[in-house]
């Protein structure tokens, strides 16, 4: 049975969305409404467990009287609003963000990114060839995952599943500002002198691939990584009697990672290190 | 929580700076000596994390007692206050005046802004650093505005120890600044605060008429002239009489977003969640501005008066103070005017035995231009890093520790004082229709008579620098700061009001005019500005990150070309600072483009 939580009844409020009336619970994301509509907003620092950060500014749509755009991930729905997701003005704003983005960090492991680009026109590489790039050797410090912040996007996710809306370990934090800005423990030390409990609920939410399983990190580096070839298949983590739900990615009948599903209502997501990690017991087979 | 403190240890030094803020530590669980008691309870949880806030002014103690942030002094200020080690990194990391790398216990800040650029900063820091050699024990940081654009070009020198010693010289040259920097305690003191009053003496100043005339630190001087005088009609007014005052005198903010002051108080004073706070937004940061720090220097109780009956309209009792971390004299002086009110029953529990309770803190800033905006603001005063936050909710509804806030700066408080002694109309009676009041702006460039000038709204600027004796050759006025825009020699006769600049196609920002004659090449200014955006900007949304990087990328390719060999890079520039208007989080973001576009379309400057 899963339990879904209500919460409180909230008000309906009715808007436009491209000059069409919806109805949307009164604060509800814009985002939610533009995706039950059909409407295919972009989005990438947005996580289905998570307060949004809007820090992308990917997902911004118009709206009427307001000065400037707003993100449809956050800004909430409200009585009468006049919301455009498709204008020009819109699509020139996603188009340079995505630009900005690809042309400073690594995006070649970031789901649907390139499609998006492709969409919208974004040229990464009018900013010419000197401009300004992460370029960060990865840091591989521990046994289990690997931080390649040259992928990372600054979405602040992996800070607050490890912080308060998660996690509750407050291991990472960003660091530094401006372009400069990086996710870092204290003292931009090796995580393993860091309170990092080897959850992996940062890898969870990390929508970049900056932050990945060691095994998949050594599989692309060895060009066996194919996702197309693996099987995910959700069970239940037989560590402990909490019931934590896993789905392990397999490759050639190798469990090659294991992440969890968000629509659980015991874990969101959320696993231990032994769920996470503690699968090689599995696959010693002498 | 299950914090991890590591185990790297505090010096004696670092320990006592911290103590000196925090009180010793109880227990073990915070960092003393292990004893019986310690075994048998846990400290920490709420009562501790409610402390959080007290995480900036640790760093500020730690920093000014030993000069850096080491990761012993980091570990113990984190176990005494219960805040997550990383966490505590990103906020030491993420303010310009702190280092989290050993450096001498001396740092030489030279401004290297536009006032001082033009008024040679380059040619000064070289001199500067050959004779600050790297075994002198003095750090040179070439960094943005220090709010001395008068006295231009202008270094401050801080010495770490206990207490912290600081001197600033400007004007600088090679020698003062030099001497600032080897004997801070012994360096010559600054002009007093009214030499940047051209007007000084002026019967007709209402904002500036005490700065020169009364005493700073003298409380019954200031009552002398007139002070507490609007706090007493605010008491017999109650309230609701003072919005309503305050409404009618159409009083709006004077920090750049001209927002009416009585709404906003109105709507901070009809919350029902408590408490409310009242916040002081001193951290002038806008390279040209230095009002600011004028009126706190020169006339400080009349912030303490005007900032009690904020709070008393708006339903609050404590009020925060946020000084830039630049300014030591404005916050020596502050510091005392506080202590005296406080002595003297006008601050406290019972402000002038009126009943209402009052009390005003000050927090440091630590050098970060983004935390002018209200909601960095509040984070930072929070503890956490001066990130601004997405509005809605706005302060009125959520602000500082997610309560009621009203958050006005320094200038627009201090009006509140001659709204309530000449009342509403009287007040509103000065300068035009849409704008009321007196207002004060900083001039700072190629004029014989640089400082804060008060003019009633409705001037023009070629009045304003006519006064300040603009020198011949003018080329360019920069109008509203580095957030705002140029014009040109030939559009003085723009009005200085909210609707006569915005009708002109530029704004009034925070009243900042510097004045560039001819001797200063445009496209270093530019240089200049985009530096400084792409130094301050936060770093969380990716238009303000990554634009920024990229404007100040183009203006460099661009450096001397024009026309054909430009346009390229200047399409390049419009779209991204388009993009950034209109997608970035906060007002940094969205107006980091305004100078340079203004340079391009009103000046010609690559044309
Ligand atoms: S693995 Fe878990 S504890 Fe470690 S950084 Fe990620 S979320 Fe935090
Ligand atoms: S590491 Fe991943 S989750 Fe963390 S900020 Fe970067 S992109 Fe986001
Ligand atoms: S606009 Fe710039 S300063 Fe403002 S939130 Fe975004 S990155 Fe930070
Ligand atoms: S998804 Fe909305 S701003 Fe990133
Ligand atoms: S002090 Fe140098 S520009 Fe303001």
């Amino acid at each position: 049975m899963t339990v879904t939580p209500l919460g409180t009844p909230r008000r309906l409020v009715e808007f436009t969305l491209d000059g069409e009336p919806v109805r949307a619970p009164e604060g509800s994301p814009l985002l939610d409404a533009c995706r039950s509509a059909g409407k295919d907003v972009p989005a990438l620092c947005q996580g289905d467990t998570l307060t949004p950060k809007n820090a992308c500014r990917i997902c911004v749509v118009e709206v009427e009287g307001a000065r400037t755009l707003v993100p449809a991930c956050s800004r909430g729905a409200e009585q009468g609003m006049r919301v455009r997701t498709d204008t020009e003005r819109v699509r020139h704003s996603r188009r340079i963000v995505l630009e900005l983005l690809a042309s400073s960090v690594d995006l070649s492991t970031t789901p649907r990114v390139a499609g998006w680009i492709e969409e919208y026109g974004a040229e990464p590489g009018r900013f010419g060839p000197d401009a300004a790039r992460v370029d960060e050797e990865p840091r591989v410090d521990n046994t289990l995952y690997v931080r390649d912040y040259d992928k990372c996007i600054l979405c602040y996710k992996c800070v607050d599943a490890c912080g308060d809306q998660w996690q509750n370990t407050f291991a990472i934090a960003v660091a530094g500002r401006g372009f400069d800005a990086r996710i870092a423990v204290e003292h931009d030390a090796p995580l393993t002198d860091s309170a990092c409990v080897y959850c992996g609920n940062c890898i969870e939410v990390c929508p970049t691939g900056a932050l990945s399983f060691r095994s998949e990190f050594d599989m692309r580096a060895a060009g066996t990584w194919d996702e197309s070839a693996q099987t995910a298949t959700t069970t239940v983590c037989a560590y402990c009697g909490v019931g934590c739900n896993l789905t392990l990615h397999v490759q050639d009948n190798e469990i090659v990672k294991v992440t969890s599903p968000h629509d659980n209502p015991v874990t969101h997501g959320n696993l231990c290190i032994k769920g996470r990690f503690g699968y090689q017991h599995v696959q010693n087979r002498d | 929580m299950d914090l991890h403190f590591g185990d790297s240890k505090p010096s004696d030094e670092e320990r006592a700076a911290v103590d000196a803020l925090l009180g010793p530590p109880e227990s073990s669980w915070e960092g003393a000596d292990r004893s019986d008691a310690d075994l048998r309870w846990a400290r920490g949880g709420r009562e501790a994390r409610a402390r959080r806030d007290l995480l900036l002014p640790g760093l500020h103690a730690v920093n000014d007692r030993v000069g850096w942030i080491s990761e012993g002094a980091l570990a113990y200020l984190c176990r005494r206050l219960t805040v997550p080690p990383a966490e505590a990194y990103g906020v030491a990391t993420f303010y310009a005046m702190f280092s989290v790398k050993p450096r001498p216990a001396t740092v030489l800040h030279v401004c290297t802004d536009l006032a001082c650029l033009a008024a040679g900063a380059p040619e000064l820091c070289e001199g500067v650093e050959s004779r600050l050699g790297p075994g002198s024990g003095v750090s040179v940081q070439r960094g943005p505005c220090l709010g001395l654009c008068e006295r231009a070009p202008a270094a401050l020198a801080i010495r770490a120890g206990d207490p912290v010693r600081t001197a600033v010289a400007a004007p600088a040259t090679v020698e003062r600044a030099v001497l600032a920097a080897s004997a801070p305690g012994s360096a010559a003191g600054e002009p007093p605060a009214e030499r940047a009053l051209p007007q000084a003496g002026d019967p007709s100043l209402i904002l500036l008429r005490r700065v020169g005339v009364v005493d700073p630190a003298d409380l019954d001087d200031y009552r002398a002239h007139g002070g507490y005088t609007a706090l007493r009609r605010a008491f017999a007014l109650g309230p609701a009489g003072v919005v309503r005052e305050v409404t009618e005198s159409g009083l709006v903010g004077r920090g750049g977003a001209a927002f009416p002051t009585g709404r906003k108080w109105q709507a901070t004073a009809s919350r029902p969640e408590t408490p409310h706070y009242l916040v002081c937004n001193a951290d002038e940061s806008e390279p040209g501005t230095f009002k600011d720090r004028v009126l706190m220097e020169g006339d400080p109780y009349a912030l303490v008066e005007a900032m009690t009956v904020a709070g008393y309209a708006t339903g609050a009792h404590q009020g925060y103070l946020y000084l830039r971390g630049e300014y030591p004299r404005a916050l020596r002086r502050m510091e005392h005017a506080i202590g005296r009110a406080r002595a003297r029953g006008l601050l406290g529990d019972d402000v002038l035995g009126q009943g209402y309770a009052f009390d005003i803190e000050i927090r440091r800033g630590a050098g970060a231009y983004v935390c002018g905006e209200e909601t960095a603001l509040f984070n930072s005063i929070e503890g956490h890093r001066g990130e601004p936050r997405t509005k809605p909710p706005f302060p009125v509804e959520k602000g500082l520790f997610g309560r009621p806030t009203a958050e006005n700066n320094v200038e627009t408080l201090v009006n509140v004082l001659p709204v309530l002694t000449m009342g509403a109309e009287a007040y509103a009676a000065i300068g035009t229709a849409g704008s009321t009041g007196p207002k004060l702006y900083c001039v700072s460039g190629s004029v014989e008579r640089p400082g804060v000038w008060e003019l009633p709204f409705g001037a023009t600027l070629r009045e304003l620098l006519e006064r300040a004796g603009v020198r011949e050759g003018l080329r360019a006025v920069l109008l509203g700061g580095a957030a705002g825009g140029f014009v040109r020699p030939d559009e003085l006769d723009v009005p200085l009001t909210f609707e006569g600049t915005r009708e002109a196609g530029t704004t009034l920002g925070s009243g900042v005019v510097m004045a560039f004659d001819d001797t200063v090449p445009l496209p270093r200014l530019l240089l200049r500005i985009a530096a400084f955006f792409r130094d301050e900007s936060c770093g969380q949304c990716v238009p303000c990150r990554v634009g920024t990087v990229r404007q100040e990328e183009a203006l460099h390719r661009i450096a001397e070309r024009t026309g054909a060999a430009a346009a390229h890079d200047v399409a390049l520039l419009r779209e991204v600072g388009r993009a950034m208007r209109d997608a970035s989080i906060c007002g940094l973001g969205q107006t980091a483009w305004n100078a340079v576009e203004s340079a391009i379309d009103r000046l010609g400057v690559y044309a």
